[in-house]
């Protein structure tokens, strides 16, 4: 079966000349869930936002559902990869929860009552569905970190791929996001520092650092590899 | 105390139908080409650009310094908006700080709106811009340019939008011109000095850490001469009529009379309706008082209507 | 942490008649309020007295309680000052004179009728503004923005303002707060010194705390857009349609717009 996400040989420079990407391979397959590990400044934030077309590659490819990322399928592979960036106030830009949630499927020209019903599916997927008429800015982080979620499932995509999920989260509150995300059948990756979580949830790891990939494998072996985790600053 | 209203923000009740009318007109058109333009030079940026900076702008009224005394200095904005994000983008966003000041804070009125935007998102951003370009020009290129002309632009853009703001309250009839510009004109000068020191300290601030921004900046201001000239020619406008309405107490009145205004009067149609104070009633002050009796029977049964609605209310949670 | 400054949100929930209106209907009728109140001129006692029961009436009716909005309508009587002048620069009748050093200034029957009616219009309009602002979510403003023509791309910069307002002015008063907490004194400074630095000082602490606000600004933007694309955002502004206006709110709407007529009319007649 075709993978999901694919990138081959990709490489990216910042505008200041640093090379954030060098040579970058990764692939991943339908419903799998793979973590990626690394320091700040790895290059795995980039990484991801290259897997929708924000940023383009130097060189190399990324493709994703089959498609080429590129002019021209942007649409379509931002409606099959769907991003959930860090900060869940970059994410919720809309006046109410509802809005925020109906923004990937309105503009997937989708109709007003399959607007709605998505709109009610995401938020029963987050647990939150009481929350449509809410205003953003009173949600706690836990609360605007699901809904952060929610706004991506609404575009029903073939992959999640998460920045940084259970950053800032109380115990209690990252508990119920590691169950949530455990319930949700999609393909995921995950950008974290948090290996407990990935120990719990994720069973494949890609470990990056200085815009390499260092190691990809089964979570078991790696989180049991002290020497790897110590050169790559990882506990 | 954490929001207080500004000076410069014209309320309800005190621009006639006429002025009002007519800056919302100049005003809807300029912010419609502006619209125009951020879309044609930004595109799909504009939204997030434009909500957040505008944000940005009225957060950044919020940050004061102590003057003397009790009283402090703050921001308006219009001129780090012009130098920062160019004309265009700067009048979107300062419409946008304006209108949610009157609409979720009564900060100017909503009819009044209209000349509000013109003399803080229009006017400001205009002569911000001359300013700033002007001293740009005469520096050369030099660093000092780049914060005298924040300042200048910064004092001058408040100075001649408060004699637009005293010169619209003149033409109302509200304020005498002899009276209104000197005050506005004299407040506005001092707490321009506040705006042009903040607005060069963010210049400072911006050139030392993200020098790339100010260059974008004035990439956008480079090819806005139309708009330089209109700053030029506004502020010479006013500068010259204010002194001049000002010398002459009652400034439209007298022009008027020198005219036979106030002779040709509409006077035919209402004197058909001679001592029709009220229906019925031919003494001001009998109808004055029917209508407070009037007035208090409506207000009287509305809130006995509103008590008894909460009443029945209550009585269903109680019985539910 | 935020500091939840929910002060910034006038809005504030009721079970009230005017909470339910439609927030077109709200705003058109506010705004013609505001138009009536403008028209009336000078001197209209019994208009301005009708049309202040009518504004107590929907302040009555909106539960917001009366005191409260009659209390922050004060908050625009300041700007009476600039109309004080007109007490003894309007010819008429002199009613009062005030002597003041060599001079007398006189105040007419016309200039006091004047400067009533002006305080008058601007707390009429006030008070009628915070009700439309205190009953209303913002969201629905917006929407009666959309249905009164405001181009959608201006109504997606406004809700987009308004969203960040509250994480903006969070970030301010947190650097107003750093700021305070590293303004104290020092045993160690001599006796003399002046505290606080000059005032060019402040000021330019102030500019870079400005310029800083501008800044992470900035770069929030860009992620904001980043996340906007995400989601499909290709720079067109798309909405829902906005719903059809029941029955009721119609009523209601024409029913006001033809009493403020009636108000406005009876006003220029009988005293324009």
């Amino acid at each position: 079966m075709d993978p999901i996400i694919e990138l081959v040989g990709v490489s990216f420079a910042y505008p200041d000349g640093r090379m954030a990407l060098r040579g970058v391979s990764l692939a991943v397959a339908p419903g799998e869930k793979v973590a990626l590990v690394g320091p700040n400044g790895a290059g795995k934030s980039t990484l991801m936002l290259h897997l929708n077309g924000i940023l383009r590659p130097a060189s190399g490819m990324v493709r994703a559902c089959g498609l080429d990322v590129k002019e021209g399928n942007l649409a379509r592979v931002r409606g099959a990869v769907g991003l959930v960036f860090q900060d869940p106030d970059d994410q919720l830009f809309s006046p109410t929860v509802f809005d925020d949630v109906a923004f990937g499927p309105i503009y997937q020209g989708l109709s007003r009552g399959e607007v709605t019903a998505r709109v009610e599916r995401a938020l029963a997927a987050v647990r939150m569905g009481e929350y449509a008429g809410r205003l953003s800015h009173h949600l706690s982080t836990g609360e605007k970190k699901r809904i952060a979620i929610a706004t991506v499932m609404a575009m029903e995509p073939a992959i999640l791929v998460l920045d940084e999920p259970s950053a800032g989260l109380d115990p209690r509150a990252r508990r119920g996001l590691i169950n949530l995300l455990r319930e949700l059948p999609q393909a995921m990756l995950v950008a974290t520092h948090d290996l407990r979580m990935v120990h719990d949830l994720l069973p494949r790891t890609v470990v990056m650092d200085g815009g390499e990939i260092v190691a990809d494998g089964r979570t078991a072996d790696i989180l049991g590899d002290a020497a790897l985790l110590a050169a790559h600053g990882l506990e | 105390m954490l929001y207080s209203p500004k000076p410069m923000h014209i309320p309800d009740g005190f621009l006639s139908i006429a002025v009002a009318a007519v800056l919302w007109a100049v005003s809807i058109v300029a912010v419609a080409y502006a619209l125009r333009r951020v879309n044609r030079d930004l595109g799909e940026r504009q939204v997030p650009l434009m909500g957040v900076l505008a944000a940005c702008i009225f957060a950044g009224q919020m940050l004061n310094f102590a003057v003397t005394g009790g009283t402090s200095g703050h921001l308006l904005g219009a001129a780090i908006a012009t130098i920062l994000l160019g004309p265009w983008a700067s009048v979107l966003v300062l419409t946008c700080v304006v209108s949610v000041q009157a609409l979720l804070f009564q900060d100017g009125g909503l009819l009044a709106l209209g000349a509000n935007i013109f003399n803080m998102a229009i006017v400001g951003t205009a002569v911000a811009y001359f300013a700033f370009s002007a001293v740009q020009r005469l520096a050369r290129g030099a660093r000092w340019g780049v914060l005298v002309g924040g300042f200048a632009a910064g004092w001058l853009s408040i100075f001649i939008a408060s004699l637009a703001a005293a010169l619209e309250l003149a033409f109302s009839g509200t304020s005498p011109a002899n009276i209104a510009l000197p005050a506005m004109g004299g407040i506005h000068a001092l707490i321009g000095i506040g705006e042009g020191l903040i607005t060069a300290g963010a210049l400072a601030f911006l050139l030392a850490a993200r020098p790339d921004l100010l260059r974008q900046g004035s990439a956008q201001t480079a090819g806005g001469r139309a708009v330089g000239l209109a700053g030029l020619v506004i502020a010479l406008v006013l500068a010259i009529a204010s002194p001049l309405a000002s010398s002459h107490p009652d400034g439209l009145e007298w022009i008027a009379e020198q005219q036979g205004f106030l002779s040709a009067a509409r006077a035919p149609i209402f004197r058909i309706i001679p001592d029709y104070v009220f229906p019925g009633v031919s003494n001001p002050a009998l109808a004055t008082i029917a209508a407070g009796i009037l007035g208090t029977l409506i207000v009287a049964g509305v809130a006995l209507s509103v008590a008894f609605a909460r009443r029945n209310r209550r009585s269903e949670i109680t019985a539910g | 942490m935020s500091l939840h400054v929910n002060f910034l949100d006038p809005y504030r929930p009721r079970p009230s008649l005017i909470h339910g209106l439609d927030a077109r209907v709200k705003l058109a009728l506010a705004l013609a309020f505001i138009l009536t109140v403008a028209l009336t001129p000078p001197g209209a006692w019994p208009v301005y007295i009708l049309l202040f029961a009518l504004v107590l009436s929907v302040e009555l009716l909106s539960e917001l309680g009366v005191v409260s909005v009659l209390k922050r309508a004060m908050l625009a009587l300041p700007f009476v000052l600039a109309a004080l002048p007109v007490l003894v620069t309007t010819r008429g009748v002199p009613l009062a004179v005030i002597p003041l050093g060599p001079w007398a200034l006189a105040i007419s029957g016309p200039g006091l009728a004047k400067f009533l009616s002006i305080v008058a219009k601007s707390w009429l309009s006030v008070q009628m503004a915070i009700v439309l602002a205190a009953s209303t979510p913002f969201p629905d403003l917006l929407l009666a923005m959309r249905a009164i023509r405001v181009p959608r791309l201006l109504v997606a910069i406004f809700g987009l303002m308004w969203r960040y307002l509250f994480v903006l002015v969070d970030e301010a008063l947190r650097l107003l707060r750093a700021r305070t907490a590293r303004s104290g004194t020092s045993p160690a400074a001599s006796p003399g010194q002046k505290v606080g630095g000059s005032v060019a000082w402040r000021a330019r602490v102030t500019g870079g705390m400005a310029g800083s606000l501008f800044v992470r600004s900035y770069e929030r933007a860009d992620r904001i857009y980043a996340a906007m694309a995400a989601r499909g955002y290709d720079g067109e502004v798309r909405s829902f349609p906005l719903p059809p206006i029941s029955a009721a709110n119609w009523g209601v709407l024409l029913a006001g717009l033809g009493g403020l007529a009636l108000l406005a009319a009876a006003g220029l007649l009988f005293w324009g």
